[in-house]
């Protein structure tokens, strides 16, 4: 008798774990559907009612109340993206440098520079704004203009061009740089001819996902830059990047198919640049192995 | 001697150049040092103006409800409490990381241990491209579908906390996705295997083995997308209405810390307390902002894969 309990309670255990693995399956099935299905929902809907409104009116040179232009903002976010990585770039990528190539592993100065990169990189852009907004634009006096939302942008993009250098740097093997210096090569000259080549593609990426970010900023560029919609003229003067203009036509609501125009537009901007970042960092792991 | 005289520039032009690599190299380093320290020292000692300029207590700013900067009470205290915004940002935080939880480890799990093919060629790809989605484009969305949509479910002007739950939601899901999808990545395969070796079926081998073994990333995945929802300032201010009021239901206008500074730092005057006051909200942010910091520094220490 006893034995026939015991196959019982399996059989009914047996059950219960059954019903737990097809629930759990389930489960499963459900979220991949609501993962893809919301963010295929997003693209879609911004396609479908965007790109009925894109209009040649859109890209006028000037931006008037009629013809509620983006090609100013384009442009000024192609000229604030470009100044930024001007800047940022040497010194993200000279900061991986110096913590891969110069100081030693376990130091306490790169630990503390690692944390304080870490910190950066964590911190919300509004708050970088802000920050922005007490140093550049009220400090040093130089009011809402692109000199002001570039270098707020810099300091939002130099953890993550750090971070991507380094992981670059570490990627190269060290059999290369001994070979280097064996044929008596210095450390700069190791650097840039053996380690950088090998290096670039991840470096690239990096740059490139940095430049993805801030086309898409705009908590850290609006009480910086400034949301003027004149293309400006100088580096003082100010400007709206093009999701700037997007939150400032969607919050109005009185321009609704321009809204929805100017989302493709910064969409599609964003998607290349984030598709050309890890097409970059995928030839990258290639190359390394 | 001659061929000596013919080296030696040479070599010493060498050894400045490596101090010129170094040099530069150490500055740029320094200088991110530097930013940090800055950009702490000018937001918390502007937010603590509040409190040693303006004589606001700690207690009224944290625990008061009453968000009214410029006005007094009738003893003559600022109405600058703080409570609803930190709550409001608090509430959307953990409601929308509690959705995004299950439902990125779910996707995760679909992605590598159900159809790891599809998940790895198509699915993974497309996950990272949408992380790069910009937050106002989710604003946009939650503007013109979610609000409507809560608008017709409830009833009232659909803006509130409710909508801002389910923007923030969809916009952590890349992010927790696809970092959950590294995560599960790590396991060892032999953790795996060992597992089938043991008689454990596919479901059992998911959440009993591979599923414990991830969690200190999964966790870390976690706590990053409550760090980005917690910072999240346009996306969230177009979509939970910006009253700043301990909202009694979820459907009705609401704040966070971010949308009142987003709102309201244009119209201040600088040095006033009104200004010093949203100083003081940013300073809970970047306070925040490093206690996520320092929780993921330490999940990353305490849980890392031994395989």
């Amino acid at each position: 008798m006893p034995t026939e309990t015991s196959t019982l309670t399996t059989q009914k255990t047996r059950n219960t774990k059954q019903l737990s693995s097809k629930l759990i399956r389930l489960l499963v099935y459900l979220s991949a559907v609501v993962t893809f299905g919301s963010l295929l929902f997003i693209i879609l809907f911004i396609l479908v009612r965007g790109v009925p409104y894109i209009t040649p009116s859109l890209f006028e040179w000037n931006y008037t109340t009629d013809n509620v232009s983006l090609l100013p903002s384009l442009l000024t976010t192609l000229i604030v993206v470009g100044l930024s990585l001007l800047i940022a770039t040497p010194i993200g990528v000279f900061t991986g440098f110096y913590l891969v190539e110069y100081a030693d592993r376990g130091n306490k100065i790169v630990k503390a520079i690692s944390m304080a990169t870490d910190t950066l990189a964590a911190v919300p852009s509004i708050v970088y704004g802000l920050f922005g907004m007490l140093f550049f634009v009220t400090f040093l006096g130089f009011q809402y203009s692109v000199i002001s939302g570039v270098l707020t942008a810099v300091i939002m993009v130099l953890p993550l061009i750090i971070r991507s250098t380094e992981e670059a740097l570490l990627s190269v093997g060290m059999p290369l740089r001994q070979a280097s210096f064996a044929l008596g090569a210095g450390k700069l000259r190791t650097i840039f001819t053996v380690v950088l080549p090998v290096a670039m593609p991840g470096i690239l990426s990096g740059v490139i996902l940095a430049s993805g970010r801030i086309v898409g900023e705009t908590a850290a560029l609006m009480y910086t830059l400034g949301t003027s919609t004149n293309l400006p003229t100088d580096l003082f003067s100010s400007g709206r990047t093009l999701a700037l203009h997007m939150y400032v036509l969607s919050s109005e609501g009185l321009h609704v198919n321009e809204a929805n125009a100017t989302a493709v537009v910064l969409v599609v901007f964003v998607l290349v640049i984030n598709a050309l970042s890890t097409y970059l960092s995928k030839r990258l792991s290639k190359g390394g192995k | 001697m001659e061929q000596i005289k013919d080296t030696q520039p040479t070599r010493s032009t060498k050894r400045n150049q490596e101090r010129f690599g170094k040099t530069i190299s150490l500055i740029a380093t320094l200088l991110i040092v530097l930013v940090v320290l800055s950009i702490l020292f000018f937001v918390l000692s502007r937010g603590l103006r509040t409190f040693t300029q303006h004589d606001v207590s700690v207690l009224d700013f944290f625990a008061g409800t009453e968000w009214r900067p410029g006005e007094t009470d009738d003893a003559g205290n600022a109405l600058v409490g703080a409570l609803p915004m930190i709550v409001g940002s608090f509430v959307v935080t953990l409601l929308s990381a509690l959705l995004a939880t299950p439902v990125s480890i779910g996707a995760a799990v679909f992605m590598t241990e159900v159809s790891p093919k599809a998940g790895k060629k198509i699915l993974q790809p497309a996950i990272e491209l949408l992380v790069g989605i910009p937050s106002v484009v989710y604003g946009f969305i939650g503007l013109t579908v979610v609000v409507p949509f809560v608008r017709q479910l409830v009833g009232g002007t659909g803006f509130g906390m409710l909508a801002g739950t389910l923007v923030l939601f969809v916009m952590i899901l890349p992010t927790t996705t696809s970092m959950a999808v590294d995560a599960l990545n790590a396991v060892p395969r032999h953790y795996r295997e060992a597992s089938f070796a043991m008689g454990g079926t596919r479901w059992q081998t998911i959440y009993r083995v591979v599923l414990r073994a991830a969690m200190p990333g999964l966790l870390t995945a976690i706590v990053f997308g409550m760090a980005r929802a917690f910072g999240e300032a346009l996306a969230v201010q177009m979509v939970i209405g910006n009253a700043p009021v301990l909202p009694d239901s979820f459907t009705t206008p609401a704040s966070t810390l971010t949308s009142i500074l987003t709102m309201n730092m244009g119209n201040t005057v600088f040095g006033t307390l009104e200004n010093d006051v949203l100083w003081s909200l940013a300073s809970i942010l970047l306070v925040m902002s490093l206690v996520f910091n320092i929780v993921t520094r330490w999940i990353g220490k305490k849980g890392a894969i031994k395989g």
